[in-house]
């Protein structure tokens, strides 16, 4: 009994709470012109690139932050924060890994994410983000071969120009939102993929994102591009150190397919989700959304959020093209006083368009969890179908969960359907499983993940199982 | 192998077993009989683990203070309850939850662990021999099984467990006749001379099946009468009413 115990107790840790001890380069503290020119400098961007900049930091300051949001958080001083760190090692971009700071090797290690050619995730490209640069993204001859481009959006700024000035801003403009606007004008790194007209991307590719610098809020920027009738699956995935403070992780992530082509994007964060009495942990506030531009295209999005003091995302698909599917699948799990807001728009505009929404919230402690999705069926789009499925699952009775579906048909041949139902995992349940010899973890484990499959047969194969273990790590010590 | 010394139960403040006492010896078939609110539950609770209760007096499983272990450590020692109500799991399928309950057993007796192929060879034989629809093992646990089909779920599950001590509470009530002499068959094919069985049941009909060795009549939280089986036969004929 001492050891299984104990055994618990070591998963209850956020096994990736560590933090790297490393000298950084910092922009001065506070959000003005001046640290966004510092940013748009050490970036070594073109000038178009700063005006982008500096034309959302002027919206910037016009906008409010929103308030109508479930979770609260304290006051965030704007002026407070560093809006750029990283490794001072990084400042002459090393050419290769061999030049690599050893202690950014060792972290990515650490997290399970060998660098290392020897070592490296079979049939997974990684770009590896550390605070506010990318150090690192394996595979590129191979991928290069395909002609698909595969590197840190620092990066495709300066080497192709043509395809971000397109495309950025495109499906999250400038104005669109306090946060969005802010990443806008101060994001520092991120992934940036584009795969060609007709290509199949041959492995997966995903950015694993770590904040290591304290005080730093992290603004990551990731574009991704599916030329006609081509099919990227990637994935991203986030750590953080156990700190006392809060730390804000404001992201523009933009999708965009074009005619035939098809985007599967996972997430499984596991930001820090502060200790157990509610310290700490990350500020996810996050604005994905992809464009479906042209017709018969396809973006899918599959998060699993285990990570975070609040998070507060709502992935989105525009469903312009004809005949284009968009789709969102969702585990969104709370523990102790982490709190998340989050679900879906999905924004018909083409004919014939498909959206598909599976939820599943998993509460538990004092946790607080609310979804909160839009359905939007524009008169244009004839023909158009949405099916809705949400379902909350509590455990205990000092969590919440609640479900608030906005749903406008402006088309009276199009259909939406909406399914919700709410449960709760019994002390009869448990006693049941107990007393066909299972432990009462490893009966919360099963009924979790017998809730949750649908949304984890989404997963690409290598992580389904990690996101697995991750579900029922995140649920430790819920019950009993 | 089972022994009950005095034992007192409270729930609510509400006293529902009082000095109950009960000896079962390897290899017997013991039936409880009683009427609604004897403590029938109560007992099978008990004796599986369920929390809730407070309890005086003593239960030794082979020689081991039964109190002193969790629920699925008694499970691991081979005492297995056939639910009155089996839970409905939803999303769980039937086969994987079969599969984890029979390995955690297995592993807890140091045996080794069933793969995929050595379960499904198992269940379907045993699926067969209780005339349990191998579609249902597809299917979320208990979810949408009509009354019948539930009771047979748990008794695939006994045999598949192999428990040394099988409680039946209830497992007759909401029955036809067909079913009822399935459930027998499970319960007799485990029987012999280490096995031990305990039914709980209002009716004497299951015991027509099912040659229990001991008739215990349970009234007002303590057993009244022990008997054979012609006890069973009595009772049903007089009533619990005009026993005593």
């Amino acid at each position: 009994m001492d050891n299984r115990q104990k055994e618990i107790d070591n998963l209850k840790d956020y096994k990736y709470g560590f933090s790297t001890d490393i000298e950084n380069t910092r922009a001065p503290k506070g959000l003005n012109e001046n640290v966004i020119k510092f940013i748009s400098n050490i970036k070594k961007e073109p000038e178009w690139m700063l005006d982008f900049r500096l034309k959302a930091f002027e919206r910037f300051k016009l906008l409010k932050e929103p308030d109508w949001q479930k979770p609260k958080y304290p006051k965030i001083d704007y002026q407070d924060l560093y809006y750029y760190s990283a490794p001072k090692s990084m400042d002459d971009k090393p050419k290769s890994l061999d030049e690599l700071d050893p202690k950014l090797l060792e972290t990515y290690k650490k997290l399970g994410i060998p660098l290392q050619e020897q070592a490296r995730l079979n049939g997974i490209a990684v770009d590896a983000v550390f605070d506010s640069v990318s150090v690192a993204t394996t595979f590129r001859e191979e991928l290069t071969k395909h002609g698909i481009i595969f590197c840190p959006i620092s990066e495709a700024i300066q080497k192709h120009p043509e395809l971000v000035k397109k495309y950025l801003g495109s499906v999250i403009p400038t104005t669109d939102h306090f946060f969005a606007t802010l990443n806008s004008a101060v994001f520092t790194d991120g992934s940036f993929a584009y795969i060609p007209e007709g290509v199949r991307c041959p492995m997966e590719l995903s950015t694993y994102f770590r904040i290591n610098a304290s005080n730093t809020g992290q603004f990551e920027r990731t574009l991704i591009i599916a030329d006609k009738g081509s099919y990227v699956s990637y994935l991203e995935g986030c750590t953080a150190p156990m700190r006392d403070e809060n730390q804000l992780h404001a992201a523009n992530v933009e999708l965009i397919a074009l005619d035939d082509a098809e985007i599967k994007y996972s997430t499984v964060q596991n930001w820090y989700p502060g200790d157990k009495d509610g310290k700490g942990g990350i500020y996810n506030f996050v604005t994905k959304r992809g464009l479906c531009k042209g017709k018969n295209s396809k973006i899918s999005w599959t998060q699993v959020e285990t990570g975070s003091a609040i998070t507060w995302k709502y992935p989105s698909c525009i469903l312009r093209g004809d005949n284009s599917v968009g789709e969102f699948y969702s585990i969104a799990i709370t523990n102790n006083h982490q709190k998340a807001d989050t679900g879906t728009k999905m924004i018909h505009l083409g004919k014939n368009t498909k959206s598909k929404i599976i939820s599943k919230g998993i509460s538990a402690g004092f946790s607080d969890m609310t979804y909160r999705g839009l359905v939007d069926i524009s008169a244009k789009a004839t023909n158009s179908n949405n099916y809705t499925q949400c379902d909350s699952l509590l455990m205990g009775n000092k969590c919440g969960a609640h479900t608030v579906p906005y749903i406008k048909n402006k088309n009276s041949e199009s259909t939406i359907a909406h399914e919700a139902t709410t449960s709760k995992i019994s002390e009869e349940q448990l006693h049941y499983c107990q007393q066909r010899g299972l432990s009462s973890e490893e009966a919360v484990g099963l009924i979790v993940n017998g809730f949750c499959k649908e949304v984890l047969q989404q997963l690409p194969m290598e992580f389904a199982v990690e996101a697995q273990k991750l579900v029922g790590i995140s649920l430790e010590g819920s019950v009993g | 192998m089972l022994k009950i010394n005095n034992l007192n139960a409270t729930i609510d403040n509400k006293s529902i077993l009082k000095g109950f006492s009960l000896n079962i010896n390897p290899g017997e078939v013991h039936a409880i009989m009683g009427p609604n609110g004897s403590g029938k539950s109560t007992l099978s609770n008990i004796l599986s683990g369920k929390k809730g209760y407070e309890t005086s007096g003593e239960i030794l499983f082979e020689g081991k203070d039964l109190f002193e272990l969790e629920t699925e450590e008694r499970a691991h020692k081979g005492i297995f309850l056939a639910f009155q109500y089996p839970l409905e799991i939803p999303g769980v399928n039937t086969n994987i939850f079969l599969k984890t309950s029979l390995n955690a057993i297995r592993k807890a007796r140091g045996e080794k662990e069933l793969d995929a192929i050595e379960f499904l060879k198992l269940v379907k034989e045993k699926s067969k021999d209780l005339k349990f629809d191998e579609d249902k093992l597809n299917r979320q646990l208990n979810v949408g099984f009509s009354g019948g089909e539930k009771k047979k779920n748990e008794i695939l599950q006994m045999s598949l467990l192999a428990p040394k001590l099988s409680i039946l509470d209830e497992t007759d009530s909401g029955l036809d006749i067909d079913a009822l002499k399935i459930v027998a068959d499970g319960v007799n094919t485990l029987r012999d001379k280490k096995n031990s069985f305990l039914i709980i049941t209002h009716y004497q009909r299951l015991l027509d099946y099912i040659k229990p060795d001991f008739v215990h009549v349970l009234m007002n939280g303590k057993i009244v009468k022990s008997g054979g089986p012609e006890l069973a036969i009595e009772l049903e004929n007089k009533g619990y009413e005009n026993f005593n």
